[in-house]
């Protein structure tokens, strides 16, 4: 292609061109360059359609395999054979190259949305009969047995639970990492480098180990430990700390300084640039960073484990009995490997997913919001 | 807004002073003193709070440390009865785990981030970005479900595939016959390998988010050079976005693997504990130390309890290590753009 057009070029340069008689006009239109070309289309949906024919042919004819997920690879494989070949016929090394590499980033994509979407569509399935039952959601499993029917018993004790705890975390975790975002973002210094990488390593230190920490704390404050919503919740609320710090960080940053400046060029003084300009400003964000944390702190399970006792029985006081919670509810209710139970920790694990995903989709509807006012 | 006439008029120069120059900056108002005082102050609190994990895990392990020595980080069994008690077999579980996790999903998270940021239609990009961050916002106990119902049953053709190929090759060896005509399937299941396999969903988002951050960063006009230059879609990926970008793509990575060491619910929901130091990860049983201590914290004796308590402190200095390496890779490699995300 390139040797096209130096000839063309040169022979510009040098001598007059030939008045354009016998030219079609297509050829003054520039190609768009961005678009793909019927050739590029057709050697996509010919090598497809080829090598879905000959993976079928092989897969289910000729060897002695089985199992949907490896007719699946063998057509991938083929498809990026016959693809190879269908380009380097017309085309020069690094075309096939470049049309190889895309069919992989296609497959990676498609591979990990693929694994995404089976995992959310299975819990649904699975979980959906628990959820037809109004019992449910309104009994707790006080006196019922793990073999009765999904018309007795229900989570509600799990739900509140994981509420309340939720609650009383993001009580304790929002005024800490909120502070120490505004301390990186508007006083930094060196203490604050310090701080910035101790947040950022914090963020993926195992959940598992807060829960520890917590219960160690507890034993060195009374020997006896009970297990309580509390300790549950300031578990969380450790996990859920450097998140908000983090994002909200991420958040008070993209705020133009020259908002700052003109705040204090008014004659204002740093905090109340900070609460009328740089807050405000941030919100939005700031609410992302929040609900995102209470997104990750309402799954975590882990920590749970360590420090909340598993109860049958509903309690909305964090300080005295165990507490029960989604997370833990579901985790026990799978383990003990009874059908019925097991239909109950499905349909726990959806009512999880549900709340995680009206989280979710409040952050992308307040990103936007963000997004469309600037 | 009366903050702003907080600060004392400033008096006209009498004849005496006028010598003396007038102190420009007047200080903090007692207001912004007070309010960095008290941002200090809460970032104080949580350096506080973090530091404090490593100090009491160390405190409340002393003991177990103190009582069964070294032989703490070589012993293999976890048998407080016979007061056999050690980390290794859980040490290099967790480490063997993890690196299943990386290798799986390593690749994937960086074809996808190079998807999001170059391959992909640009109407989706935003919809594609948020699947990512639904998928670091999906809750572990959800994927360790699936994993132990779904991934498990199909996991175990693929070990079996591997050990039937490349079963020559140590690590794919598993104590059984492939070709048996009745195959023992329970020995491919509850394996590091799909334990590893399941972790990688949690790895697959963290990575993938940092590296698509960086790939996006990538300066348009080398882009731009790169096209003119007559290279290829790849060509350009390959000498300007990966080039850039190599510092995310290590950062992330070893932020999965911060993550995927210290996963504990989906391990062990699909794991059988067992604690023998073993390198066959296609073969049912393992240990990691975040499944060790979440197992057996209910049934824990005193002096168990710290041992478990020590395991902890393994792991965060692990953990720690990792992720703040990471933190560096990756915050050098940003240091050009400040305000990215």
């Amino acid at each position: 292609m390139t040797d096209t057009i130096t000839d063309e070029t040169d022979t510009g340069a040098l001598t007059e061109p030939a008045p354009p008689e016998s030219v079609p006009r297509e050829e003054d239109r520039p190609r768009s360059v961005g678009k793909r070309t019927l050739d590029d289309r057709l050697s996509f949906v010919g090598a497809a359609v080829g090598s879905l024919a000959l993976d079928w042919v092989a897969y289910y004819q000729l060897l002695p395999f089985t199992g949907l997920l490896g007719f699946f690879v063998l057509w991938y494989v083929t498809f990026v054979g016959l693809l190879a070949v269908v380009t380097s016929m017309s085309h020069p090394r690094a075309e096939v190259v470049d049309r190889l590499v895309t069919t992989v980033m296609w497959a990676a994509a498609v591979v990990v949305g693929a694994a995404l979407a089976w995992t959310l569509v299975y819990i649904g399935i699975k979980g959906a009969p628990a959820l037809m039952h109004v019992n449910f959601f309104t009994d707790d499993m006080r006196g019922v047995h793990s073999n009765d029917g999904l018309d007795r018993g229900g989570i509600k004790h799990a739900i509140v639970g994981s509420l309340i705890i939720l609650g009383i975390s993001v009580a304790a975790s929002l005024p800490l990492g909120l502070g120490t975002a505004v301390f990186l973002t508007e006083v930094g210094g060196r203490f604050g480098a310090v701080v910035r990488t101790i947040i950022e390593a914090m963020t993926a230190v195992p959940d598992l180990l807060a829960g520890l920490f917590v219960y160690v704390l507890i034993l060195i404050l009374e020997p006896a430990p009970d297990k309580n919503g509390l300790a549950a919740a300031v578990a969380i609320a450790v996990t859920m700390t450097p998140i908000v710090a983090r994002s909200a960080e991420v958040a008070l940053r993209i705020v133009p300084g020259g908002l700052r400046e003109a705040g204090q060029a008014l004659g204002a003084s740093q905090w109340s640039t900070v609460w009328r300009v740089v807050l405000p400003t941030a919100l939005p964000g700031l609410a992302t960073a929040l609900i995102l944390a209470m997104a990750r702190g309402i799954g975590e399970t882990a920590p749970l484990l360590i420090v909340s006792g598993a109860n049958t029985y509903f309690n909305a006081d964090p300080l005295h009995q165990p507490m029960n919670s989604l997370p833990l509810y579901i985790f026990s209710a799978a383990r003990d490997g009874i059908p019925n139970d097991l239909k109950r920790a499905y349909g726990a694990a959806m009512v999880l997913l549900l709340i995680v995903l009206v989280l979710f989709i409040i952050t992308r509807l307040l990103a936007r919001q963000r997004a469309g006012r600037r | 807004m009366s903050l702003i006439f907080d600060e004392p008029p400033v008096h006209a120069p009498t004849p005496e002073a006028v010598d003396e120059p007038r102190l420009i900056d007047p200080g903090r108002a007692p207001v912004d003193k007070a309010f960095r005082a008290s941002a200090f102050s809460v970032a104080a609190v949580v350096l506080l709070v973090f530091g404090s994990i490593g100090v009491f895990l160390l405190i409340k392990s002393w003991s177990a440390l103190h009582h069964y020595g070294l032989a703490f980080f070589t012993e293999a069994e976890w048998n407080p009865e016979s007061n056999k008690v050690g980390v290794a077999a859980a040490l290099i579980g967790t480490i063997e785990v993890a690196l299943i996790a990386l290798v799986v999903a390593f690749p994937l998270a960086l074809g996808t981030a190079l998807f999001i940021s170059e391959y992909a239609p640009a109407p989706i990009k935003s919809t594609l970005v948020a699947v990512v961050d639904l998928m670091a916002a999906v809750p572990s106990i959800i994927y360790g479900l699936w994993g132990a119902a779904v991934l498990q049953d199909h996991a175990k053709y693929v070990a079996r595939w591997l050990h039937q190929n490349l079963g020559w090759i140590p690590v794919f060896h598993v104590d059984t016959d492939p070709d048996a005509a009745v195959w023992q399937q329970s020995r491919y299941t509850t394996s590091m390998f799909i334990a590893g396999l399941a972790v990688s969903m949690m790895v697959i988002p963290i990575a993938c988010s940092v590296m698509r951050g960086v790939f996006t960063a990538a300066p348009i006009g080398e882009r731009e050079a790169a096209y003119a230059l007559g290279s290829t879609r790849w060509g350009m990926v390959r000498t300007v976005v990966i080039p850039f970008g190599r510092g995310g793509i290590i950062g992330g990575t070893m932020l999965g693997l911060g993550r995927a060491l210290g996963e504990t619910v989906a391990v062990l929901m699909i794991l059988s504990l067992d604690f023998h130091i073993s390198f066959h990860v296609l073969q049912t049983n393992g240990a990691t130390i975040s499944a060790l201590i979440a197992d057996r914290f209910g049934e824990a004796t005193s002096l168990q309890l710290s041992g478990l308590l020590a395991a902890g402190l393994v792991l965060f200095v692990l953990t720690l290590v990792v992720n703040t390496l990471a933190a560096i890779i990756v915050n050098r490699s940003r240091s050009g753009a400040a305000t990215e995300i």
